[in-house]
């Protein structure tokens, strides 16, 4: 048990010090310009007094390292600075848009995942057979197709012609069950065809990969039919890998939020920070920046971690 | 190289005959096209197939065809371009990792681990942003942000190999480190990293397309096939080939390519079992 | 009465459906009930293959193309996967080759066992474990009633082996096969396993197909012998005209192989090569008094004089393949020194010249992963040349010529990757490189092992002739006694790391012996069919953990002969013995002769 405690306190730990590393990545990258960010603010007529004393105001006069140590002390206590977009604070305009960002991956996660996992065991346990080289077509196609290309399709197939959706993701105050579904409908599935896609992919190259193990054989040897040997035996061995291959993928989903949010017009935090860049506004750009890296690594963490928890050589301790 | 075609199946053969089309068009697209990319030839907006125009007229009256065939050079080449340059310096480094001492080998790892945690759209952002987007800073952002993948696979199977006995013999007959690492153990990797390079391209083209799309790729006057699906968006109600070629023709660039690295990794299980 | 197991006109095809490959031409035998019958053969003999016909099975790319395979009424050849299912486990059950690799890692051991005995419906999981209890105490297993509460990874080699044979007893069935179970078990382990199978199917009468690739063992399990090459049948008949009077010329020939000559000339004592004085050596990082985190080796000394070889011996984590890294630099030891012809020799490579790196050469025992794959054999074989001796041209060509001809290979293999190589070819290729760099001394790491019994004797056969015309020195480094006796002129025995006897090889060829040798000679199964039955049980070993840097007797917790008291509390001296070995034990000669 303490060998597993310690396995785990290590993984939290690298986690940590590649957050920080990241940090530094974004901060560094988005300040490294001298670009004048006083001056873009002010707009070109401004008096030099005035862009010198914003520039007082805002902290740009001290040198990198201390910026990035107020900024890094600031984000740690939840003060991500101020929008020079529109001088509010930027954790309230995350905020009020996390959520909404949230709400859009989480239901993409329950459909995608489960989906691509059934997906992923039923292509291996077929391997090489008819059913399993339509699937791989599929995904492989799938795989391929920008996200916008897929969104549009669906926008005209079903919000154009059969006038189904609507086609931008528009929730009522007063919405229903039904309004939800409305709204949610092409965004998710736009996403979760691209994911599931990638993430069956991988599940079934996990289970293939323990299929051809010496004691999926013996469960064979021993009478048990195919479909036992796949849940009972491989399955548990691929948890893994499997793990692993749902947190990357969602990964990738933190990606595709981006053009799906812009595409439907959802109100989430990837177009905000699409917003951000067009404006140039930085200290907002550096946080949903830091957010999405985050997100990012929570994922790779719960894998990390699944998977230990999953193998017993760890877990006993031996 | 006819005999690896030969052995390919149906889609491996659909996918190589659709990469060496669209490589023709990237080439030679320009000359081909009847129109200048940016001349208005008509006065009516999103026409559809068939008509006087081959592939109808864009939001301002320009003619698509002339447009996309325009417009592929820089969907194939800056992917092309980033894919290369991705995977050679990741497969560098990652020689370099794996015939360096533990330590230097740790940290360079865990630093890429850093850059891989940074989804590549969200860094591309955050270049933009600070850097403007122009065709050299795009190759930038796109090349850097598909190196820590290519690093990461280069140096699992670097690693690997390096464990093989091999590479011991020739560590005790007292070779350098630039030997063992050009002669032992890259030969040994190079065909999957060959592959790796094909999906780099495929990751590549998507998120330029992307970018395109949102309007932060490729600026005007200049439009790849993602800047051509963006500024025709408005005629995505009325079904505009304006808008549904180029999106389609990414999808068979994306797709051809993914087919053919499909049957060549196909091709290789096999010869493996048949053993 | 007509036989339990029929095979009749079986043939087996590989590769692709529209250019198969035959790999097993109209196979036939049968066996009675409660026979056991052995299927030996070299690699690519199809013995494995034909053995899983009897399942009903054949490994993924092949099919059973033809004939029938009848277990009493059943042909497992044309049956369905649905009604193999319900046949497989319950009327013919299978131990595989490798128990740590068949067992389920994420799954308790009872849980395996008892598995197939749910699966048919044929009694209760109560009665199912009770039954595997037992079944643990028939085959001699420690704790009996716990030990199916563990998982795979928390129990030993011979142990998992053994549950792997209750696994297949657990329904009773009439057919077992065995395919190759004890040959990744070392030589000490494999007698206690070999020992149990025989009791277990003896004692329930049960019909057994043994595949191995080992006659000795064969001889001590089998009622029949099968000889397969190249999935022909070459001869059938009872085990002893096998041993006594065989009829093929193919069978006589892998009899030949085993029987090594133990003479071993004396050669004159030259001068020494390579000397090695108080080696410790081993892993992790070095603590304050001087010693490596995880020690493997202690206080290993000897010489190694030219034209002679030394063989190291030793069973699994005995560290023998750690002393060769020790040698060639790639592990630097932490303490001791090392002449190489009489000049210090730097403990790290890094800090070697290329004159040291040169003269000592290893060879590796898997020359699939010692020869660069992307690399042509002519590039192999020149790299040496040009790296120490500067050769280029039309000079490298010329020698790496002499060097496949020194090694009996064609001249035209110079221009071939050696990805289509046999295992031999491949084995002497490993050998040229090493000698392309004119050695004093050639680190031989097992390098037999992984070849078959025929090709295995060819290899040593070169090595000797070559040893002879190039004056060399080799340090053999082997788990086979056999092989060791028959080669060297100076023998270590390795046990967990610390030197247990050291002498010439011909006072290797009787007793008296340190007790580890001992057991280690004893444990090598010959071609008498009695051998078996008349050894006693030795003890198991007890679960003390001992490491390797125990200064007591490490062997103390498997020594049949230990003296209580004395070996449990002082460490063991090294006696010097009427023979010229020493050994490393607390009994003096007159006791070790005597036990």
């Amino acid at each position: 048990m303490k060998v597993i405690f310690q396995l785990i306190l290590k993984r939290i730990g690298l986690s940590l010090i590649t957050l920080f590393i990241v940090s530094a990545v974004v901060f560094f990258i988005a300040n490294l310009l001298p670009g004048d960010a006083a001056q873009e603010m002010l707009g070109q007529s401004a008096t030099p007094e005035a862009v010198a004393a914003l520039r007082d105001a805002y902290g740009l006069n001290d040198p990198p390292l201390t910026r990035y140590a107020k900024w890094l002390g600031g984000l740690v206590t939840g003060d991500a600075g101020t929008s020079l977009a529109n001088s509010r604070p930027v954790s309230e305009l995350i905020s009020s848009r996390l959520s909404q960002s949230l709400l859009l991956a989480g239901l993409t996660a329950v459909i995608a995942v489960p989906f691509a996992m059934v997906l992923g065991i039923v292509a291996a346990m077929h391997s090489g057979r008819r059913i399993d080289k339509i699937m791989n077509i599929a995904t492989l196609t799938m795989v391929a197709v920008p996200e916008f290309l897929l969104a549009t399709i669906f926008v005209l197939v079903f919000a154009v012609e059969l006038n189904w959706l609507p086609s931008l993701s528009y929730i009522p105050s007063d919405a229903g069950l039904y309004d939800y579904f409305r709204a949610f409908a092409l965004p998710v599935a736009t996403l979760c065809i691209v994911l599931s896609a990638q993430m069956a992919r991988m599940t079934r190259a996990a289970v293939l990969e323990q299929l051809s193990q010496p004691y999926v054989e013996m469960a064979l040897l021993k009478g048990s039919p195919l479909s036992r040997a796949v849940l009972r035996h491989a399955l548990p061995n691929a948890v893994g890998p499997i793990v692993n291959a749902v947190a990357l993928s969602l990964s990738y989903l933190l990606g595709g939020v981006v053009i799906v949010e812009v595409i439907f017009n959802y109100p989430g935090v990837a177009s905000l920070m699409v917003d951000a860049v067009t404006n140039r506004d930085m200290p907002l750009l550096q946080a949903c920046a830091m957010l999405f890296c985050t997100g990012y690594l929570i994922l790779v963490l719960i894998a990390d971690l699944a998977a230990i928890l999953a193998n017993p050589k760890l877990r006993t301790g031996g | 190289m006819m005999s690896v075609f030969k052995s390919m199946p149906v889609s491996g053969k659909l996918g190589s005959a659709l990469v060496a089309f669209w490589l023709f068009i990237a080439l030679f697209g320009p000359w081909l096209a009847p129109h200048t990319a940016s001349e208005i030839v008509a006065y009516d907006v999103f026409e559809p197939i068939g008509g006087e125009y081959v592939l109808g007229t864009d939001y301002i009256g320009r003619d698509v065809f002339s447009r996309i065939l325009d417009g592929t050079r820089f969907t194939i080449f800056i992917p092309l371009l980033a894919a290369a340059l991705a995977c050679s310096a990741g497969t560098l480094i990652a020689l370099y990792s794996a015939v360096s001492h533990p330590r230097t080998d740790e940290i360079i790892a865990r630093f890429m681990d850093a850059l891989i945690s940074i989804p590549s759209k969200i860094f591309s952002l955050v270049m933009i942003a600070a850097f403007g987007s122009s065709v050299p800073i795009l190759l930038t952002i796109t090349a850097i942000s598909y190196m820590p993948g290519s690093f990461r696979i280069a140096r699992a199977l670097a690693v690997n190999v390096a464990s093989m006995d091999f590479v011991t013999v020739a560590r005790t007959r007292g070779e350098s480190r630039l030997y063992l690492a050009v002669k032992e153990i890259l030969p040994n990797i190079l065909h999957p990293m060959l592959a790796d390079f094909g999906l780099r391209f495929v990751f590549v083209v998507l998120l330029l397309s992307s970018l395109s799309f949102l309007g932060l790729g490729v600026q005007p006057p200049e439009a790849d096939l993602g800047s051509l699906v963006r500024e025709n968006i408005s005629g995505l109600a009325e079904g505009a080939p304006a808008v549904i070629v180029p999106a389609i023709a990414i999808a068979t660039i994306t797709i051809a390519v993914n087919l053919v690295i499909d049957s060549l990794r196909g091709g290789a299980t096999y010869a493996a079992k048949g053993k | 009465m007509t036989a339990h197991i029929i095979v009749d006109n079986l043939q087996v095809q590989a590769g692709s459906p529209e250019q198969p490959v035959t790999i097993v031409h109209n196979v036939s035998f049968s066996l009675q009930r409660g026979e056991v019958l052995a299927l030996i053969g070299e690699s690519g003999s199809g013995k494995t293959t034909i053995a899983l016909t009897m399942l009903g099975y054949a490994r993924p790319g092949c099919w059973i193309s033809g004939g029938a395979v009848m277990v009493g009424n059943d042909n497992m050849a044309d049956k369905t996967d649905a009604q193999l299912a319900t046949l497989r486990g319950r009327k013919v059950a299978y131990v595989a080759q490798s128990a740590a690799a068949a067992f389920n890692p994420s799954r308790r051991i009872m849980d395996q066992v008892v598995e197939s005995a749910l699966m048919h419906g044929v009694m209760s999981r109560k009665a199912a474990e009770e039954k595997a209890v037992k079944l643990f105490a028939q085959l001699s297993l420690p704790s009996p009633d716990t030990i199916g509460k563990r998982y795979p990874h928390e129990v030993s080699g011979g142990q998992l082996q053994r549950l792997m044979a209750a696994m297949a007893l657990i329904c009773d069935p009439e057919l077992v096969i065995f395919d190759e179970p004890t040959t990744a078990l070392d030589v000490t382990t494999q007698v206690d396993v070999l020992k149990a199978f025989k009791a277990a199917v003896k004692a329930t009468n049960t019909t057994a197909v043994y595949v191995s690739h080992d006659l000795a063992v064969v001889a001590q399990m089998a009622d029949r012998i099968l000889v397969l090459q190249q999935g022909r049948v070459m001869e059938n008949n009872p085990t002893t005209k096998i041993l006594s009077d065989a009829e093929h010329p193919y069978t006589r020939q892998l009899l030949s192989a085993v029987q090594h000559s133990d003479i071993v000339q004396n050669k004159a004592d030259s001068d020494v090569v390579l000397e090695i004085a108080n080696i410790e050596a081993g892993y992790g990082r070095i603590k304050p008094d001087g010693r490596p985190e995880i020690p493997i080796l202690s206080d290993i000394s000897m010489k190694v004089r030219r034209g002679q070889t030394v063989g190291i011996i030793g069973e699994s984590g005995s560290g023998k393949s750690t002393f060769a890294r020790v040698i060639a630099g790639l592990l630097p030891a932490s303490s001791g020194y090392m002449l190489l012809n009489k000049r210090e020799l730097f403990s790290a490579i890094a800090d070697r010249d290329k004159k040291e790196c040169q003269h000592i050469q290893m060879v590796f025992q898997n020359a699939d992963t010692a020869l660069n794959p992307a690399h042509k054999v002519g590039d192999i074989l020149g790299r040496p040349l040009t790296f120490f001796h500067g050769l280029t041209g039309a000079a490298r060509k010329q020698r790496v010529a002499e060097l496949l001809e020194l090694v009996k290979l064609p001249v035209e293999l110079a221009d071939r990757k050696c990805g289509a190589l046999s295992g031999g070819q491949k084995q002497r290729i490993n050998l040229a490189r090493a000698l392309a760099a004119e050695p004093s001394v050639i680190l031989c790491d097992e390098v037999t092992s992984a070849l078959d019994t025929v090709v295995a004797a060819a290899i040593l056969e070169l090595l000797e002739e070559l040893q002879a015309r190039l004056n060399i020195a080799i340090v053999f480094i082997s788990h086979d006694i056999s092989t060791v006796k028959h080669l060297c002129d100076e023998v270590v025995v390795l046990y967990k790391g610390s030197k247990v006897e050291h002498g010439s090889g011909k006072s290797f060829a009787s007793a008296p012996y340190h007790p580890y040798t001992d057991l280690l000679v004893s444990s090598v199964p010959t071609l008498d069919p009695q051998w078996l039955d008349s050894r006693n049980q030795d003890q198991e070993a007890r679960n003390i953990p001992i490491s390797n840097s125990d200064s007591l007797c490490r062997f103390r917790d498997r020594c049949t002969v230990k003296l209580n008291g004395l070996c449990d509390s002082e460490a063991p001296p090294s006696r010097k013995l009427s023979s010229g070995k020493s050994v490393l034990c607390h009994r003096d000669e007159a006791m070790l002769s005597y036990s």
